[in-house]
């Protein structure tokens, strides 16, 4: 019975990856082709990830739900599904977010001048929050789930100062107005991104410990 | 949803009705029962829950000293009913096992007239009237959830009902005498799925007046019916507490290795 | 599946075993026979030589050699006498040392001395309870000669078997219905009176039947203690102090002595024959009781 059952939780953890990094490289992408403009198609390929990350959502969600029915889990085998459940939907969201971007990005065309420093920290930093959150997941590793949640504060923080300079830009150059709007945009998105990271890393900790945001879920 | 941390000892406002302090059993040179100490609650169920030979049953088994019968048990600790230790000296043990009732694994109904079966308890305890001994057997009856499959059949055989009928005939016996906490070693294993899911209910129905303490090899009813439950292994109690808890974040790692069958 | 793992069910059995199965059939049809010839030859030949002798007049008169009369009724008392007074006293005797041993008797050494020794006495020929029989109970007790020192006697013979079939039904009481009764609050005794005899009641019952027939088809132990008179003893008595001792001390021959006193003593082989008509009627009714009794009691 249970190796069984081990096969299908590894299954779930490999289905996990493949989705955290299928949402890692729809951020990429799109923050590439909006910071670099390298990528002639890059809005194609960021919407077919977008589909892939839908497909592996409903891939996980079956998995999941196998699971629950045939083998009856409990204990930590219980937590890790019910998290997986959990995480997939931010997960989903994420990819529709780096869509978001990426469309918004290409009426934009290419981030310059003083903001665009910002933003690629930014991005940088929610492309590895998103990672570090799927590797704690694979690890079961709370401690580094915790890291998570730190690094959202700093996002927050950089959204802040991205949002005061694009102020700063509607007030000096009054004729970028919707190319301002475009970019507070943008940043909202990626820290909205920075928040799924964070839901993600919360239900990892709860998936390891059994602890949800400081407190016990049964 | 509530952030509360339970703790082992459970809440303030359960009462406690059995105790158990540094209960040590051995069956000649097999010491059984390792210093078991732990409070269960009144009006709770409580599951016991562990491999096979893990004293689980043994453990059940010394709530109404049934561990009597066997030759060469030796008990040691106190297991306070009500704050009285029922392995005191002067515990009669007729009254300790009418006030702790108990129903087995398999069905064991007397091979007498359901109604004799019934009336058997109040009988030895010395109630006579017909009259009396009708109500009383209606009453289990219908507490027992077997009243309208039986009411038309009261003097026929009681080995004639089904499996799952006779397990219901047995708890209906063992609440004629009116306990106050109903033992259940394992017993719905015997059953069919219809059959135990009819006795999880009912379980979870006499709570609200006995004290249900249960032994079951059966992981998913500790989930479903109990309140509380108890880890045992190889005789020793490796955790209880909260069913809730105990399933979704056990404490130990023996606990988690045994109910998601990583064991051994 | 591979063609040549096909096995086919229809091509029979080898001639060799089909020739040991017809040796072994047709061995087994003739030892049946011989049993079935044997019962019918005996049967036939005692109705035989026995019926027409049998009259109303001989079951129900005493002999007398003034009269002419030969007649068996005062064997029949004799019997009827020793059977219900070996079976008061071996019937709580017995099932009361049974009770013990399978339900109180802790020390299983000590059980399964008295077992080994139950054993051996069920095994002992009788002639050696008649003549210990003789000794203690005649003699050293002074009861004489009398159908109360008989019954005495056959009581030590058919303790063992009393004792045995009723530990037998005892231990086939489940162990579940005796936790039953004792998680319900029973005492022991309790538990043993309403769940466990009921239970073993046709045991018991049938252990007793066997033990009659034995009774019925003892003769050494009752030539021995029981006396052989062929008239009827007088059991009663003017006073109360007379009718025990009468009573008591009444003697006489059971049928299946007077049968040996017609048959070695007297040479009487037709009222013998005659005898042995009426065992055999008592032995048939025994056995149907004994069916019947199982049967009725399994059902309740």
């Amino acid at each position: 019975m249970r190796n069984k059952f081990d096969e299908q939780l590894a299954l779930l953890n490999r289905e996990m990856i493949s989705m955290g990094a299928l949402c890692e490289e729809a951020i990429a992408v799109t923050a590439r082709s909006m910071l670099d403009g390298e990528e002639a198609n890059s809005i194609e390929r960021v919407r077919s990830l977008e589909n892939d990350i839908d497909q592996k959502e409903r891939d996980i969600e079956s998995i999941c739900l196998k699971l629950l029915l045939q083998q009856q889990p409990v204990a930590s085998d219980l937590r890790q599904i019910s998290a997986a459940l959990k995480m997939i939907t931010d997960m989903e969201r994420i990819g529709d977010q780096a869509l978001d971007i990426a469309e918004t990005a290409t009426f934009m065309g290419p981030v310059d001048g003083a903001d665009a420093p910002l933003l690629r920290e930014l991005a940088r930093k929610v492309i590895s929050m998103v990672t570090d959150s799927v590797d704690a997941f694979v690890r079961h590793d709370a401690e580094a789930a915790g890291v998570v949640a730190a690094k959202d504060d700093e996002a927050d923080e950089l959204f802040t100062r991205i949002k005061k300079s694009i102020i700063e830009r509607i007030s000096t150059h009054s004729g970028e107005g919707e190319y301002a709007l475009d970019l507070l945009m943008i940043a909202k998105y990626l820290e909205r991104i920075g928040d799924h990271a964070t839901n993600i890393a919360e239900w990892v900790e709860f998936s390891v410990t059994g602890v949800h945001k400081g407190g016990e879920m049964l | 949803m509530s952030k509360t941390v339970y703790n082992s000892s459970g809440d303030t406002a359960e009462r406690t009705i059995i105790e158990s302090r540094h209960l040590n059993l051995y069956y000649g040179d097999n010491h059984a029962l390792k210093d078991i100490s732990f409070e269960i609650p009144a009006n709770r169920i409580t599951a016991l829950i562990g491999p096979s030979g893990c004293g689980k049953s043994t453990f059940l088994k010394t709530l109404n000293r049934m561990n009597d019968l066997v030759d060469s048990v030796k008990i040691d600790g106190e297991v306070l009913y009500n704050g009285e230790n029922i392995y005191g000296k002067d515990v009669d043990v007729t009254r300790l096992r009418k006030q702790i009732g108990m129903v087995f694994q398999k069905a064991n109904p007397f091979p007498m007239s359901i109604y004799d079966n019934i009336a058997y308890g109040p009988r030895t305890h010395g109630i006579r009237g017909k009259a009396k001994l009708d109500a009383i057997v209606e009453r289990s009856l219908r507490d027992a959830a077997i009243w309208d499959e039986v009411k038309d059949r009261l003097n026929k055989s009681a080995l004639g009902l089904s499996g799952g009928q006779q397990q219901r005939l047995c708890i209906a016996r063992a609440l004629a005498v009116e306990p106050d906490i109903l033992l259940m070693d394992e017993s719905t294993s015997a059953l069919d799925p219809i059959s135990t899911s009819k006795i999880e209910d009912l379980a979870m129905e006499l709570k609200n007046r006995y004290t249900v303490i249960m032994v079951t090899h059966n992981m998913q009813q500790a989930v479903r019916v109990s309140d509380k439950t108890a880890f045992f292994l190889l005789g020793e109690l490796v955790e209880y507490g909260d069913t809730e808890r105990i399933f979704s974040h056990p404490q130990e790692k023996r606990t988690e290795d045994y109910i998601t069958g990583r064991f051994g | 599946m591979n063609e040549s793992n096909r096995v086919s069910i229809t091509q029979g059995l080898s001639p060799r075993r089909r020739a040991y199965d017809i040796t072994m059939r047709t061995l087994l049809y003739v030892s049946a026979a011989i049993i079935c010839a044997l019962l019918v030859f005996l049967i036939g030949y005692i109705l035989y030589r026995g019926v027409p002798n049998l009259s109303w007049e001989f079951l129900s008169s005493e002999e007398s050699v003034i009269n002419d009369i030969e007649g068996i009724l005062p064997a029949i008392v004799n019997t009827v006498y020793v059977v219900i007074a070996t079976l008061i006293i071996v019937l709580p005797l017995g099932v009361g040392s049974a009770i013990y041993l399978t339900e109180y008797a802790t020390n299983k050494k000590f059980v399964s001395i008295i077992e080994f020794a139950t054993e051996t006495l069920s095994g002992m020929p009788s002639i050696i309870f008649a003549l210990v029989g003789m000794m203690v109970f005649c003699q050293a007790l002074g009861l004489g000669t009398s159908l109360i020192a008989g019954s005495l006697s056959l009581v030590m013979m058919t303790l063992p078997t009393i004792i045995r079939t009723t530990q037998e039904s005892l231990k086939t009481v489940p162990q579940s219905y005796r936790e039953g009764s004792l998680a319900l609050g029973s005492g022991k005794w309790h538990m043993i009176r309403t769940v466990v005899l009921p239970s073993s009641v046709d045991g018991i019952v049938t252990g007793c039947i066997l033990a009659v027939g034995r009774i019925v088809g003892e003769s050494a132990i009752l030539m021995f203690t029981a006396g052989m008179g062929m008239r009827m003893a007088n059991f009663g008595g003017g006073s109360i102090g007379e009718f025990f001792s009468n009573f008591f001390g009444a003697a006489g021959s059971t049928l299946t002595v007077s049968l040996y006193v017609y048959a070695k003593e007297r040479a009487d082989f037709s009222e013998a024959f005659a005898v042995a008509v009426v065992l055999l009627v008592i032995a048939f009714v025994i056995n149907i009781a004994a069916k019947i009794a199982g049967k009725k009691l399994k059902k309740n």
